[in-house]
């Protein structure tokens, strides 16, 4: 049996929830491909990793993963499980959301998620729109593209979500996309293996909604401009700031050791008297 | 003129000619057709409107408050977890006696997560302080849009339009679409009394402490209470205008001489004449009693209607956890408690999520209440899917 194939039996619930809902060509296939090999290379069992998920697309992974899994609402997966880390520390959480859900109705919770720190590790598939509900624009729909609700150009400016993780002081970002399925590996794997608020952008493509508004072609073009766009951190240190234009940067955009919530948490308790018998 | 539309771009192409000046959403299903409907039609310059698309239903409820405290029409459409999300809001506008209006596309609410029809999200909100009209069909929701704004308008009152989502906001139904100078002759400019204005300096939705804060909630009931006129003035205006019923306060279908009377909101009231049609020819009289003004509930005219009926049957789409039919309840109340009259009040809860109610459903339940009455009963339950889990 081939890796996937078993790893596919191992993780999904392959027999009961397949067919999945996502559209032919859609990176959120790839990006949980990337979830679960990267599970399966940290060791957890799938008992002690819960994921959670908020609505839209990417809302669905937490139905097709073996794993303790919470399907929440719109834009609320961070605070849902802040409470799950906070109950059982012990578990590993996982939140897989989308631009929509993480930074426009749940933005609120993604920042005070981020400067909180908690143990959690916050995926984030970017595909620039709302594709679940018909090609809506979202906080990441660049300036001038087509959607739904702005069907003659978008006047707003979108947000980059790993750097506003980053400036809103999570201990660990990365930015992947999901032409460059390794790179992606290799970040899940360190986001999950980080101790503390860990954050993996996936720059993705909604080739349904935003490819078909904006005339980017199906899947493979709208995956080959992801391969024309990113830039690996360490050479776009290198770049001047106009090489840079229009360019996305991957790989590990920070990692920084910063006191966990829970173990701040429990010194304060000690230092109160508190936690004792 | 006549038009073979979606529910949701009947309701967007009337609300356009209501020519609200600022309009606020969130994408959710199944309404989203409806603002995207509208956000092209501000693109292309047909409606001179601001039309922004923001973070959350939160959002955009607090952006509507604000753009009817400035003194604009306003108007958002939202369903289920959505309009859930607004509730803070929702309660703001009432308070503030903002006539703002909102399309509710009807929808289940999580958990388990649901995008199918029923009525649970309006009623969430029914004692906030909104106006809340039920659509039967497609050309009613249009219909309704026009009459909102103006009962709105002149009640000061927030209106919530509810249409049952997909099957009506997704359905195709021919839909009479008037011309924009019919709108204008029936709906007069907004004037708005209490805004903010430099020229007029005051504050809105200010502190009201113990010795104030009962009596602008009762001025507000009472002002519901009151728009019960309005709102059926306004369905005969529009009846006159345009030369056809919608709207008012409620709807009857046979009920003279029935035997028994089914009532219910929404458009499961279309089911419900064919089956009273089919009755009628096997000998059965059976009478239909239809809520269009679910709040203002109509209490006295629900009274006028049913007062010589003794066999009633309420077909409603939600239910009050742990208590029952929330319509039942509200039925039975419209009965003074000094009326010596053995009236039995059936309740059925259905279509939940989404579930189908078919004609023979509802052959049921006739069926059930005309041995006896039924104080509360799911319509069509799956007794396999319950076996495993109602321990």
């Amino acid at each position: 049996m081939a890796e996937i194939t078993q790893l596919i039996h191992k993780y999904l619930r392959h027999e009961k929830k397949f067919p999945h809902v996502w559209c032919p060509g859609c990176g959120n296939g790839i990006v949980l491909g990337a979830l679960i090999r990267a599970v399966d290379r940290t060791g957890f069992t799938k008992d002690q990793i819960v994921l959670v998920s908020g609505i839209g697309c990417s809302g669905r992974m937490s139905v097709y993963v073996d794993f303790n899994t919470l399907h929440t609402t719109h834009g609320r997966a961070l605070t849902f499980a802040t409470g799950v880390k906070l109950a059982n520390p012990k578990l590993q959480v996982i939140v897989v959301m989308g631009d929509g859900d993480a930074t426009a109705i749940g933005g609120n919770h993604f920042i005070h998620a981020a400067r909180r720190n908690l143990n959690l590790t916050a995926i984030i598939i970017n595909n620039n729109i709302y594709g679940m509900t018909g090609g809506q624009y979202s906080p990441t729909t660049p300036y001038g593209a087509w959607s739904a609700t702005a069907p003659y150009g978008h006047i707003e400016h979108p947000f980059s979500i790993a750097e506003l993780a980053v400036t809103a002081g999570a201990a660990w970002v990365g930015r992947g996309t999901v032409y460059h399925a390794n790179l992606l590996d290799q970040l899940m794997e360190a986001a999950i293996y980080k101790r503390g608020f860990a954050v993996v952008e996936v720059i993705s493509h909604c080739h349904t909604q935003f490819g078909l508004k904006n005339k980017q072609g199906g899947p493979v073009e709208m995956m080959r401009r992801q391969k024309e766009m990113a830039v690996r951190v360490e050479k776009a240190k290198t770049m001047t700031p106009e090489e840079l234009a229009g360019k996305i940067t991957i790989g590990t955009l920070v990692d920084r050791d910063l006191p966990i919530y829970t173990q701040e948490y429990r010194r304060i308790r000690e230092a109160a008297g508190g936690g004792k018998k | 003129m006549l038009k073979y539309l979606e529910g949701s771009h009947g309701v967007s192409q009337v609300v356009a000619m209501c020519r609200p000046n600022v309009i606020s959403a969130y994408p959710i299903t199944p309404q989203t057709h409806i603002v995207e409907d509208l956000a092209r039609l501000v693109g292309e310059g047909e409606l001179e409107a601001e039309f922004i698309n923001v973070e959350s239903e939160f959002s955009a409820a607090s952006v509507v408050l604000g753009a009817s405290a400035a003194g604009a029409r306003a108007y958002t459409t939202t369903t289920s977890q959505g309009l859930l999300l607004m509730n803070e809001v929702i309660y703001c506008i009432a308070g503030m006696r903002l006539p703002i209006v909102l399309t509710c596309a009807n929808r289940a609410i999580s958990a388990p997560l649901n995008i199918w029809n029923d009525h649970q999200d309006s009623m969430t909100v029914r004692d906030a302080g909104w106006i809340q009209l039920h659509a039967e069909d497609n050309q009613e929701a249009a219909d309704l849009h026009m009459q909102a704004f103006k009962i709105a308008e002149q009640t000061f009152l927030p209106v919530m339009v509810c249409m049952d989502g997909f099957i009506l906001t997704h359905a195709f139904e021919p839909v009479d679409i008037p011309e924009q100078k019919e709108v204008d002759a029936f709906l007069p400019p907004f004037k708005p009394q209490n805004i903010v204005d430099p020229r007029w300096p005051r504050g809105i939705g200010l502190y009201a402490d113990p010795r104030f804060y009962m009596e602008v909630r009762y001025i507000l009931h009472r002002a519901l209470e009151k728009s019960e006129k309005v709102i059926k003035q306004v369905s005969a205006e529009f009846a006159k205008a345009f030369g056809r019923e919608s709207g008012g306060l409620l709807k009857t279908y046979k009920i003279e001489d029935a035997d028994l009377v089914i009532i219910t909101m929404g458009s499961v009231a279309g089911t419900i004449k064919d089956l009273i049609d089919q009755l009628e020819d096997e000998g059965k009289k059976v009478g239909l009693l239809q809520i269009c003004s679910y709040r203002p509930f109509p209490r006295k005219e629900v009274y006028r209607v049913l007062k010589d009926k003794t066999n009633l049957l309420v077909i409603e789409k939600s239910i009050s956890l742990g208590r029952g039919g929330i319509l039942g309840s509200d039925v039975r109340w419209s009965f003074p408690r000094t009326e010596k009259k053995d009236r039995k009040i059936s309740c059925f809860v259905s279509g939940l999520g989404g579930r189908n109610i078919s004609i023979s459903d509802l052959r049921y339940a006739v069926a059930r209440v005309e041995k006896e009455p039924v104080e509360l009963e799911f319509l069509g339950l799956n007794p396999e899917i319950i076996a495993k889990r109602d321990m």
